[in-house]
């Protein structure tokens, strides 16, 4: 099992409270992640990555150990510790504004 | 006992204001999609519980929402908006080719006849359709072939903002694009004809009279008289008697004839509807007043409306969208600014009262007549 934290507007577009588990086959990448997380929650096509280009949109960051991985390739893997769910792989709304 | 519900939209969300016939006493529900933009929603006219709305974020991006009863409970739907094929370019604001590229849905036009149909125009310009209730979209790609390549963004983006179907030629739909203009096509979106003859935008295009690129800001129409079109242009109020093959100005005494939306009276065809706004850069009323004003004649004499709106210190705007018309016997209009203020008239603008005041910024305002 994968643990993801969803930003609040995301954890009530997808109707959920608190983190996500879910299981992820194969090596834990970030495609692989969101991959199982779109296919859980339909709903989040779209928010995260481009529909077409599965691409990160702007303003979604990706956290996880202390680290940012937005502009990690996605199909690197993911730290152990997300790998054994020892840490929750984080989906975050970038700061903007003033 | 009959009744109205407002569809509310705003910079952070939806609200619903429902009353009965009298108008005097309203429920306010929401904000629903709490945080969200909400450029538009829109009931079926063949099902009012049938609900669409228009959810946005810049973190997030599109949203599509639907009701099946009427606001009190709320699903996503689909949110895949693809050009067909090889979108192309259109002018970027500086005269070079720019990639269409999606950013949000404007409005959303529910067919007159069947709940599951409705319409998306968006940003880049473009015009959708879903027959299966939002659920999956389709574009009419048609549309941007009329000369899309010259289409450039108004200030506020390339934004498809207007869709009016005509309910006397089911196959017959006029939409309108900032800053592209009026097109019409007449067998359900698969040709397209620019309809922009008579505008003329000396201050914005190098040929003020050309067949594509004038800033229309909305167009409406009544639907017992659907060859006779208004429109509020960028500047100036125009009127077409012939389906939109051409346009005559009809701004007569307006203090200004620059604004956004523009309405007419749900049982009298040549009863307009406008707000004046000072300019293209002084988006707010002149001197401070908020006006209405109302044309009997179909345009040309215009008389303002005041009577409860506030007549000094008041710089607010009232978006294209942000204006609707109810259809009980004694007609409704309302209007939401973006102050946050929704006002409302019940006896078709002689007197108004402020429904709510302290909205976000209102970006639209529907209203659906209840049974």
């Amino acid at each position: 099992m994968i643990r993801v934290v969803l930003p609040a507007h995301l954890r009530t577009l997808a109707g959920v409270e608190g983190e996500v588990k879910l299981p992820v086959e194969g090596p834990v990448t970030q495609r692989a992640v969101l991959d199982a997380l779109e296919a859980r929650y339909p709903m989040l096509r779209g928010t995260i990555r481009d529909h077409l280009t599965h691409r990160r949109r702007p303003f979604v960051r990706f956290f996880a150990c202390k680290q940012d991985l937005s502009h990690e390739p996605p199909d690197a893997p993911l730290p152990d510790a997300v790998a054994t769910a020892a840490e929750p792989f984080l989906i975050v709304g970038a700061m903007a504004g003033g | 006992m009959s009744g109205v519900r407002l569809l509310v939209g705003t910079r952070k969300g939806a609200f619903i204001l429902a009353s009965d016939g009298k108008r005097e006493r309203w429920d306010i529900s929401g904000p629903h999609f709490a945080g969200w933009e909400l450029y538009h929603l829109k009931g079926s006219p063949a099902d009012p519980n049938r609900l669409y709305a228009s959810q946005s974020s810049g973190w997030f991006g599109q949203q599509i929402q639907r009701s099946n009863d009427g606001g009190k409970t709320w699903e996503p739907v689909g949110n895949k908006f693809a050009y067909l094929g090889v979108p192309g370019t259109h002018q970027w604001y500086d005269g070079t080719p720019h990639p269409w590229e999606f950013k949000r849905v404007w409005h959303l036009e529910p067919s007159l006849t069947d709940p599951d149909t409705v319409y998306a125009g968006v940003e880049d310009a473009a015009l959708f359709r879903s027959t299966d209730g939002g659920q999956t979209w389709l574009e009419l790609p048609e549309l941007r072939g009329v000369k899309g390549h010259l289409w450039q963004p108004g200030a506020g983006g390339l934004g498809l903002h207007t869709i009016v179907l005509d309910p006397s030629h089911p196959d017959r739909i006029f939409i309108a694009i900032s800053a592209a203009g009026v097109f019409r096509s007449d067998d359900a979106g698969q040709t397209w004809r620019p309809m922009n003859r008579g505008l003329k935008s000396p201050n914005e295009l190098p040929d003020p009279d050309a067949e594509v690129g004038h800033c229309v800001h909305r167009i409406a129409m009544h639907s017992a008289r659907p060859s006779v079109l208004f429109m509020q242009k960028h500047w100036d109020v125009m009127r077409s008697d012939d389906a939109g093959e051409s346009w005559r100005e009809v701004s007569g005494n307006l203090p200004t004839d620059f604004g956004f939306p523009i309405g007419v009276h749900a049982h009298q065809p040549d009863t307009i509807y406008v707000v004046p706004i000072k300019s293209d850069s002084e988006h707010y009323p002149p001197d401070g007043k908020l006006r209405v004003y109302r044309s009997r004649t179909g345009g040309n004499e215009w008389e303002a409306l005041t009577h409860g709106l506030p007549q000094r210190d008041c710089y607010v705007n009232v978006l294209r969208d942000a204006m609707a018309v109810d259809s009980l016997d004694s007609c409704g209009l309302y209007f939401g600014t973006t102050g946050g203020q929704v006002y409302g008239s019940a006896d078709a603008g002689d007197r108004w009262a402020p429904i709510v005041r302290d909205l976000p910024a209102v970006l639209s305002v529907e209203v659906q007549t209840l049974p």
